[in-house]
């Protein structure tokens, strides 16, 4: 039992970068533009919040930091792709590399410490929460076992990501009218267009939502779980979210539940490192590792199910004269 | 997906001008980033073009950066002319350089360098272009988008790569994951040992025979995509898809092959790092060469020509980049990543930007 609540306690929180990340590309996705570049804007994140929670000792500054340098990026990924009909693959490509290339280098002449930022101050990170009464009843049976140990004991932006975030997006995408016309211009755009939509505008507002919820993703990272910067801390991981949300097929709670399985994964193979199974032996990470990179391939292929993407995706729109 | 819409502009200006406003534009915002770090951008442009061809050794470097970045920007330019984003060089690249061990590990104590070092190469390009197949079978016959495809692969490569070098192909006793160094008989002749054979000495640096094989990869390139059959179908289905499968031309098969080209291209730079340079095989040997290999071809309009200028240019910043950084503590080498994504940025994502600029420029001329 107890085994098996920090393994899910773990899960929630590898997998809460995973949340944000991949809400903030639904959003993007969703209006019709490809967004490959969540890595970079984590990345940028993660060292923008890191810098500013670092100088001004305020987490939440460092939070506004990384979400407001994440949007930069955005914008530029909107500007690329919306105003100027560009690529948006290789829009998202330059993000990323620029975000690899522009972090250590910033963080190499502020903080003379090799590309990374110094440790963060106790007070400049966020913190475990414990909620009320978790320590009293940690002892009582399953009840207070999930309680204090999974549900206690994390920080603000897991709170955030799962309670607010979450329910937030979901109910945007589907129940409100902002949400009707981003699933229409990612579907349709010259139908939008025609129902007297913005198609450009709908996409800029998109891809601001997408911006700040990968600043909050990059924040989570270096502010709170390892308390600095580190050169291309993010690892992959913003690709992750990406193949989390074409696992969830572009929905909002298939998505979070996606990312939740990838994470799962990862908690289990740290706690498999080097043990020996029973009759199958020692299972390299590596195994472990690949299984969602895995899974999203055999999925887009369709042997699992099948993902349908958003029809307009990746499409430059051109209004018709 | 399209890449490079119908310009407006004369052809000479558009592989001229255009190229060279966006690298402008990409060293301007560069520069303005070295002087808010309080370094003297004229400086470090001056250290880094001295560092890339101010001397034979750094000549030497940046040819074989050169080397990697040719074969790369081919691979992803044969997949352009196609339609294809192929994102996985990294992979595929890597993956190549399993072919390259396993085949040298199985001969190297047996076969001399004649027979093993054209069977490497076969072996680099046949694995190079296996990873590529599946994503290109699955775009192909599966409908599953190939960049996406793509990147998972990449990582898949990654943490296969990461277990057989960690695990089965490791020099016993070794600490680090590495490979055992290939017997000499795989070793691709040194630039410095050939040149010597006709009475040339130049300094030692790991560039080898390969790079004479970029070259004629380069014109084989031109040769296949603008004047062969094969070439013209490739070039076809990348324009339109629809128009190609109209006249009957199988595009199955030649979104298949494009990207077995693409792949079997990747490998080869592979084959540069390992025979010509490291001669084992370490973690993570590719480096990013993969994706450099993007802003190679974008850059270079996807024409021999022209990624054999932009190789040159990036192999020339990889090198600089190295002496800058030793020469300015505050600049890290990661700055030349800087320079990469925003040439990506300004020539592949904002081709829109300076084109129409131009192109009335040009219309007002008449």
């Amino acid at each position: 039992m107890e085994q098996l609540i920090s393994l899910l306690d773990s899960t929630i929180r590898v997998s809460t970068p995973l949340v944000l990340a991949a809400l903030a590309g639904l959003f993007s996705e969703r209006s019709g533009v490809v967004d490959i570049g969540l890595e970079g804007k984590m990345l940028t994140a993660a060292f923008a919040s890191a810098a500013v929670a670092y100088a001004t000792g305020n987490p939440w500054l460092g939070l506004l930091a990384g979400m407001f340098a994440a949007t930069m990026l955005s914008m530029l990924h909107a500007l690329v792709s919306v105003t100027y009909n560009g690529n948006q693959l290789i829009s998202g490509m330059a993000v990323n590399t620029i975000a690899s290339g522009i972090t250590p280098v910033l963080g190499l002449a502020w903080f003379q410490q090799g590309g990374n930022s110094p440790q963060l101050d106790d007070v400049a990170r966020f913190h475990e929460i414990n909620l009320p009464f978790a320590d009293s009843i940690a002892n009582v049976p399953v009840i207070g076992q999930i309680y204090s140990g999974l549900l206690s004991g994390h920080c603000i932006l897991v709170y955030l990501a799962f309670l607010v975030v979450l329910p937030l997006v979901t109910w945007t995408v589907y129940c409100s009218r902002f949400g009707l016309r981003l699933r229409a211009v990612g579907e349709n755009p010259h139908a939008a267009d025609t129902a007297g939509i913005s198609v450009v505008r709908i996409r800029y507002l998109a891809l601001l939502c997408n911006g700040m919820l990968c600043g909050m993703a990059g924040t989570f990272l270096s502010v709170y779980q390892t308390g600095s910067f580190i050169k291309e801390m993010t690892a992959g991981k913003g690709f992750l979210a990406l193949a989390a949300l074409i696992f969830g097929k572009w929905r909002p709670t298939y998505a979070v539940m996606g990312c939740l399985l990838f994470a799962f994964a990862d908690a289990v193979q740290i706690r498999l490192e080097g043990v020996p199974l029973p009759f199958i032996g020692e299972i390299p990470s590596q195994f472990i590792q690949v299984i969602p990179y895995v899974l999203t391939v055999l999925l887009l292929a369709g042997f699992v199910g099948r993902a349908v993407a958003p029809k307009a995706i990746g499409i430059p729109f051109v209004k018709s004269r | 997906m399209k890449f490079g819409q119908p310009s407006t502009l004369p052809r000479w200006a558009q592989l001229t001008i255009l190229p060279a406003l966006n690298l402008l534009a990409a060293l301007l915002v560069t520069g303005v980033v070295t002087w808010v770090i309080g370094e003297n951008p004229l400086e470090c442009l001056k250290i880094l073009v001295h560092g890339a061809l101010g001397y034979g050794e750094g000549i030497g470097y940046t040819l074989f950066y050169t080397t990697d970045f040719i074969f790369t920007g081919l691979a992803v330019a044969a997949a352009f002319h196609a339609g294809l984003f192929n994102i996985g060089g990294e992979g595929q690249a890597y993956l190549a350089g399993l072919g390259i061990t396993l085949t040298v590990f199985a001969f190297d104590k047996v076969l001399p360098f004649w027979i093993l070092m054209p069977l490497c190469m076969l072996a680099a390009m046949a694995f190079g272009a296996a990873w590529a197949y599946i994503p290109a079978w699955l775009q192909a016959r599966r409908g599953s988008h190939i960049v996406v495809t793509t990147i998972m692969f990449n990582f898949i490569s990654y943490s296969l790569m990461l277990y057989l070098i960690g695990h089965q192909l490791i020099e016993p006793g070794s600490q680090n994951p590495t490979t055992r160094e290939f017997g000499q008989n795989a070793w691709m002749p040194a630039m410095q040992n050939i040149l010597a054979g006709i009475g040339i000495s130049i300094p030692s640096t790991p560039l080898n025979g390969t790079f004479f094989l970029a070259l004629i990869a380069c014109v084989l390139f031109y040769l296949v995509v603008w004047h062969s059959r094969w070439g013209y179908e490739l070039r076809t289905v990348g324009t339109n898809e629809h128009a190609a499968r109209y006249a009957g031309m199988n595009v199955t098969k030649i979104i298949i092959l494009a990207m077995c080209a693409s792949g079997a291209l990747s490998g080869l730079a592979s084959v540069n790092e390992l025979l010509g340079s490291t001669h084992r095989m370490n973690v993570l040997f590719t480096n990013g060469i993969g994706f450099v290999g993007v802003a190679v071809a974008l850059m270079g309009r996807n024409h021999p020509v022209g990624i054999i200028l932009s190789a040159l240019l990036f192999g020339a910043l990889t090198q600089g980049g190295l002496d800058l950084s030793f020469a300015k503590p505050m600049i890290t080498r990661e700055m030349v990543l800087l320079i990469e994504g925003l040439v990506i940025l300004f020539c592949g994502g904002l081709e829109n930007l300076f084109e129409p600029i131009l192109a009335s420029f040009f219309k007002r001329g008449k």
